[in-house]
């Protein structure tokens, strides 16, 4: 116990200064376990229940791992998690609360003040500290030896590059921004089902419909890894409307549709979600993460939300067999803004 | 042969060759092209009743020959599955209008259903109610019906099939207790909102195996409560609220003194 007071003082509104007496440390209160000894015996008895509770936790779980297997189904799986879980539950949560309660209730309540000695380390401590240090470097005879003074610092400086080359070089393999701006889709590539790849008959694309697109690649092709980043990229979704719902081309997009058919890129403008919500009725799309809702039938104007452009479209029409191909690429790079875009 | 040959120049020639090319034609694809299921057996007595049961219960809105008035679309074409669809999920004939019709409790009996689904396809072509062979779910692949649903359904249903928002009150419903030949007429119908998946974009084997995703989808999630399977928003809650909560109320009780 600490017998300095700590009375404080502080400055009062008028200039005086302001003395506080040191409250101290309040009376002790003593538990009920300290003063009842039935209190003490109920405190053990719980401490003793809590811990038997852990013991019974880890025979369950024991006998659940060999007797509840998970059959292969759905609730097998679920059951066998659930009861597995909920022994080591017990198993676990017993000694944890019944450590704490057999603290809190049972162990010494002695109240203890610790006081804080000075940051600063006494002189003479300081001055042993020191010498040390230097009959350390003296004894290593760094100042004599010159050349192992050079290959020590190299070393340590050097070694950081293992992790900072790997790490800056990946980072800056990304920064290959020209692959942004254009994806798979050229002229004459057909369009096909997205996942099953079959190509699209134009006479197959009924009103109302609406098809989820990928260009027709090889299917060595789809193997490779490439093909993920650069499906990503081209995805597109096409709807057929009633030709007479469309609102006014833009100029030079005339003839960018076939008989109702239009597609758009698939990858919202504002941070690159699938927008791909239609609604037949209304034409309109919507993008499920901010909710950018695109008109359809008016070149996918922005009608809602916070993209700021509308959906890059894909100019398309058919080749001799019927099938639908792209007239050629996008126009502009397809997805979210990024710096190099200019707009 | 000779007199055939003599009048191969006669002006009408083309003409006659033209309809016989068409009635072969013609007579070809009624014999090869598969049959539509049901539509066809409907009785005259069956197309009569469902008339006057439309006359009766749809004509107010859809016209009295279901040629469309301003507040409800043509039916002409629209087929029997249609009107299976609308009719078996008590979404039409509608209560009262909003945002979307709303499956309720069902108006018409499955006789009432049949007889009107006849009239509706005896006045235009249209799709046909599927048979039960090309629902049976237990025939599907649920593994590709999960790739097919992820593409092109998983948008608005939900990734399992639990519905979500659309725009202006519309909404995706959730697809749990949708029956398998309703879930193949809403692909083949695109009723209200969703748009038409056809034949040709998801074929009847496919639509099959959707059906099958999303029957394998009833029994539960492995992982325990699967809290709506809302994603983020229902777990987020749940991580925050209730577990932080237990987590905050586990060191009160361990700092607190014991009395």
């Amino acid at each position: 116990m600490s017998s300095k007071t700590t009375d404080v003082t502080v400055p009062h509104q008028d200039g005086d200064l302001e003395r506080f007496p040191d409250p101290g440390i309040p009376e002790h209160k003593h538990r009920q376990a300290d003063i009842d000894p039935k209190a003490d015996k109920r405190a053990e008895r719980q401490v003793v229940v809590l811990f038997t509770i852990s013991v019974i936790g880890t025979i369950v779980a024991l006998w659940a791992y060999f007797a509840v297997r998970p059959d292969g189904t759905v609730g097998g799986v679920r059951t066998s998690t659930m009861v597995l879980g909920l022994a080591i539950f017990f198993a676990l949560a017993g000694i944890g609360v019944g450590a704490i309660h057999w603290a809190k209730t049972l162990m010494s309540d002695h109240e203890v003040v610790e006081d804080r000695h000075a940051t600063r380390s006494p002189d003479d401590v300081r001055e042993i500290a020191v010498q040390k240090l230097a009959d350390g470097i003296k004894d290593s005879g760094i100042g004599r030896r010159g050349v192992l003074k050079g290959v020590v610092i190299s070393a340590l400086a050097l070694f950081p590059l293992t992790i900072a080359v790997p790490l800056i070089s990946s980072v800056g393999g990304d920064w290959n921004v020209g692959t942004f701006r254009t994806t798979l889709w050229k002229k004459g590539t057909r369009l096909t089902y997205d996942p099953t790849g079959r190509p699209i008959k134009a006479s197959d694309v009924t009103i109302g419909s609406a098809v989820h697109v990928i260009p027709e690649v090889s299917e060595e092709y789809r193997q490779t890894g490439e093909w993920i980043t650069e499906k990503a990229k081209a995805l597109v979704l096409m709807v057929r409307l009633d030709p007479r719902d469309f609102k006014p081309f833009a100029k030079g997009r005339e003839n960018w549709t076939y008989d109702g058919i239009i597609a758009f890129s698939k990858i919202c403008t504002h941070v690159g979600c699938p927008v791909a919500l239609y609604e037949q009725q209304t034409h309109h799309l919507l993008c499920p993460c901010h909710q950018s809702t695109f008109d359809v039938a008016d070149g996918a104007k922005v009608v809602f939300g916070p993209a700021k452009r509308p959906l890059p479209q894909l100019p398309i029409t058919v080749d001799s067999e019927g099938y639908l191909v792209a007239q050629d690429g996008f126009d502009e790079p397809i997805g979210p803004s990024f710096w190099e875009r200019l707009r | 042969m000779k007199a055939l040959a003599a009048r191969r120049h006669h002006r009408f020639a083309p003409v006659v060759l033209l309809l016989l090319a068409l009635l072969v034609t013609g007579g070809v694809y009624a014999v090869l092209a598969p049959s539509q299921a049901r539509a066809d057996s409907a009785s005259t007595q069956d197309i009569e009743t469902g008339k006057k049961l439309f006359q009766a219960n749809c004509a107010t809105c859809h016209g009295l020959d279901a040629q469309g008035t301003d507040n409800a679309p043509s039916l002409i074409g629209v087929g029997a599955a249609a009107v299976d669809f609308q009719v078996s999920t008590g979404r039409m004939p509608m209560a009262m209008d909003g945002p979307q019709a709303q499956a309720k409790p069902r108006q018409m009996t499955d006789e009432q259903t049949s007889q009107l689904a006849a009239y509706i396809a005896s006045l235009g072509a249209g799709p046909a109610i599927p048979t039960d062979e090309q629902v049976d779910g237990s025939k599907g692949n649920p593994a590709n019906g999960a790739q097919i649903f992820r593409t092109n359904c998983a948008m608005c249903h939900n990734a399992v099939g639990q519905g979500g928002a659309l725009s202006q009150g519309k909404f995706a419903p959730s697809l749990e207790r949708t029956t398998p030949r309703n879930i193949y007429q809403a692909m083949l119908t695109g009723p209200q909102s969703m748009p038409v998946f056809n034949d040709a974009n998801i074929t009847p084997d496919e639509k099959r195996d959707v059906i099958a995703f999303l029957e394998a989808q009833r029994h539960g999630s492995a992982g325990g409560a699967s809290l709506g399977s809302l994603g983020p928003v229902s777990e987020g809650i749940w991580a925050w609220v209730v577990g932080l909560g237990l987590l905050i109320g586990a060191a009160v009780w361990i700092g607190a003194k014991s009395s």
